[in-house]
């Protein structure tokens, strides 16, 4: 802080005009880029698994560029949506490009947000004095899932049609207000072009107001207690005379020179899928997508898209609607009581004993497993399995505090250490 | 009101059987093994469907020009030999029974086929095109099919194709219990076409459905090899620059 005023102090003194020196007089340029940019110093050992959340900012800008350009030809009526993305995909120019960034944008997005909430798990970056960062990081979470679920009715398909009839009706399964509350959600009787226009509306406007104002509260928590790392020790503990943590090293130019080849292959990921998968086999593009919606014909097989399966597999385990809905909300709920959950001494997976790493490594199973299961139909074995990677999973929330506290954890190092 | 729901569900289903569009296939599917690189495939495939198909099932999302664009063709060429519906070259190719009428004849309008390679897929389209057999169970159109079971829809192939039979074969379970099931077509009537022609006569139309479904996908691959090429050459340098600027911080 007193750095940056010093060189603003200085820079004034140095160029008396200009329209920088003008705006700067009257705006916290300088000390804004200090404190979260050139002065925020973060520490020198992050790995690879660091690059996920510039990542996800990248995601998150993708989505919103796209989607402001696919506004523009995009009809949100129940007569032409369907029609109007058809239209995007084969007159617009470029239409296609934009269309398919976008869908695909939508499950990289997901796909770098679970890594990015993985890397806090191996870590421990959620634990304090890092709760408040993991709380707004799990909303972020809920309100780009419900992005997601808005933005999948719009395009009108099949499974857009079904897929939001089923998750509105689990509302259904709330007592004495079920059925009123899904009715008020989608406006009709049934999903309808009152349904569309309002998810529109929550997806174009409010959703992406919601998911920024987190974004900077999730980035302005973080800056204000530092980056944890792969050591999990507190660089702020050693702090050279400059008063800066001797083991950091400035956000920019540093940490963004090692996250620009990073966004380049996520670029390639990206462009792969875009050129030359764009339906990933039917995970990122439904194949039923291809059917406008018909109200009067039930698909034999609806799945959500592959980033809610897991929910939606724990969702289907439990035999009673609302008992599954319940469970379904819990699973989430365990997420963000993570951090007053893991009683560890120590942060990161280096330094964690063996019963906190195979609990880590029994809870991925079963997180990816009930990834798989949610999108297979709920039958015999397929149910027994979701029964038993759900106990798991919950197993993994409810047993940390015990496991958590009488593993044979190792004795983190006073200051960051090197790999490689 | 809420109760209504559940209604239209049942509804829903008791309606599904008779065109069974949801329905599994009866059996398994053949690759149809498509190129739509290929524009003579696609060109004959084009030709096949605005004669035999385009009666009934329109290609609402496709443009006539898109059409000449995609097949390698001129405006006029379309005009003159596959234009029988709309004036201009930037009509959408639409068909000429009303809605309405088609689903009184047929029980429920012949679908629009611009999306079915990309919902059902090319295996699928291929399969169906090559499984209709006779079957008078069928009283509107004597004909079935193994792939969408009871569907509404004639075999319209039947003069290329000519008609074949489904052969059965016993089976017996695992109970003791013998039961028939579907071993293969045999043709019974040929048509102006050999088995082999015929076959490529469907996949033709597959080929021209699968680039119906999705008229700039060679674009789009074409263009993705220069992206990838650009990124490759972007990350280079990138790498560099980020070993450089890091290879004294410790």
């Amino acid at each position: 802080m007193s750095a940056a005023t010093d060189k603003t102090a200085s820079a004034v003194g140095k160029q008396g005009g200009g329209l920088y020196d003008w705006f700067r007089k009257r705006f916290p340029w300088d000390q804004m880029m200090d404190e979260h940019v050139t002065g925020y110093y973060a520490p020198k050992n992050f790995n690879w698994w660091y690059v996920f959340g510039s990542l996800a900012l990248l995601a998150l800008i993708i989505q919103i560029v796209t989607g402001l350009w696919l506004t523009m030809s995009y009809k949100p009526s129940a007569e032409e949506a369907f029609a109007s993305v058809e239209y995007i995909m084969r007159d617009v120019e470029w239409g296609w490009l934009i269309r398919y960034m976008h869908s695909t944008g939508a499950s990289m997005f997901f796909v770098v947000v679970y890594i990015h909430m993985f890397r806090a798990l191996l870590y421990g970056s959620y634990q304090k004095p890092r709760e408040l960062i993991w709380i707004f990081g799990m909303l972020i979470y809920l309100a780009m899932s419900a992005e997601a679920f808005f933005g999948y009715l719009l395009p009108w398909g099949q499974m857009s049609y079904w897929g939001a009839q089923v998750i509105v009706s689990l509302f259904g399964a709330l007592p004495v207000i079920g059925d009123p509350l899904v009715e008020w959600i989608r406006g009709d009787y049934f999903i309808s072009d009152v349904t569309l226009n309002r998810f529109f509306a929550l997806h174009v406007i409010a959703l992406p107001l919601v998911l920024l104002g987190l974004v900077v509260a999730h980035i302005l928590a973080l800056h204000e207690v530092g980056s944890n790392n792969p050591d999990g020790v507190e660089i702020k503990n050693h702090k050279g005379p400059d008063g800066r943590p001797l083991d950091g090293i400035p956000f920019h130019p540093y940490h963004t020179a090692k996250d620009v080849p990073a966004w380049v292959v996520f670029a390639m990921v990206f462009a792969a899928i875009v050129f030359f998968a764009p339906e990933m086999g039917g995970f990122f593009l439904e194949h039923a997508n291809f059917e406008p919606a018909d109200r009067l014909k039930t698909p034999e097989h609806i799945a959500p898209v592959w980033y809610f399966t897991p929910f939606y597999a724990i969702l289907r385990a439990v035999p009673d609607k609302l008992g599954g809905v319940l469970a379904m909300g819990a699973a989430m709920f365990m997420l963000f009581l993570l951090p007053w959950l893991d009683r560890s001494p120590v942060r990161s997976i280096r330094y964690k004993g063996p019963l906190f790493k195979l609990a880590l490594a029994l809870f991925v199973v079963s997180f990816v497993m009930l990834g798989w299961l949610g999108l297979q139909p709920a039958t015999g074995l397929y149910t027994t399995l979701a029964r038993v990677f759900t106990v798991i999973y919950f197993l993994f929330f409810l047993l940390m505090p015990i496991y958590s506290k009488i593993d044979k954890t190792k004795t983190p190092p006073e200051r960051i250490t090197y790999h490689g | 009101m809420a109760r209504r729901i559940p209604l239209l569900f049942l509804a829903a289903l008791l309606a599904a059987p008779g065109f069974a569009s949801a329905a599994a296939p009866a059996v398994p599917l053949d690759a149809a093994g498509v190129d739509v690189g290929n524009s003579a495939s696609l060109q004959r495939g084009d030709s096949l469907y605005m004669h035999y198909c385009l009666g009934c099932h329109s290609l609402q999302y496709v443009r006539y020009n898109t059409l000449a664009e995609g097949l390698g063709l001129t405006d006029e060429q379309v005009a003159e030999n596959l234009r029988f519906t709309g004036d201009s070259p930037h009509d959408m190719i639409r068909i000429a029974m009303p809605a309405a009428d088609a689903a009184g004849w047929f029980g429920l309008a012949p679908p629009d086929l611009s999306l079915i390679a990309r919902s059902r897929g090319n295996d699928y389209v291929y399969t169906f095109l090559r499984s209709f057999y006779a079957d008078p169970a069928q009283r509107a159109t004597g004909t079935n099919n193994k792939v969408l079971v009871g569907t509404a829809m004639p075999h319209v192939l039947w003069e290329l194709q000519g008609l074949q039979e489904a052969v059965y074969r016993s089976e017996t379970g695992p109970d003791g219990s013998t039961r028939e099931v579907f071993d293969r077509f045999e043709l019974v009537k040929p048509g102006s076409m050999t088995p082999a022609e015929f076959d490529q006569a469907a996949r033709d139309i597959t080929a021209f459905l699968a680039w119906a479904a999705e008229p700039m996908q060679l674009k789009r691959q074409r263009l993705g090899i220069w992206v990838l090429l650009f990124l490759s050459v972007l990350f280079v340098f990138s790498y560099l620059y980020y070993k450089e600027l890091w290879k004294d911080v410790k």
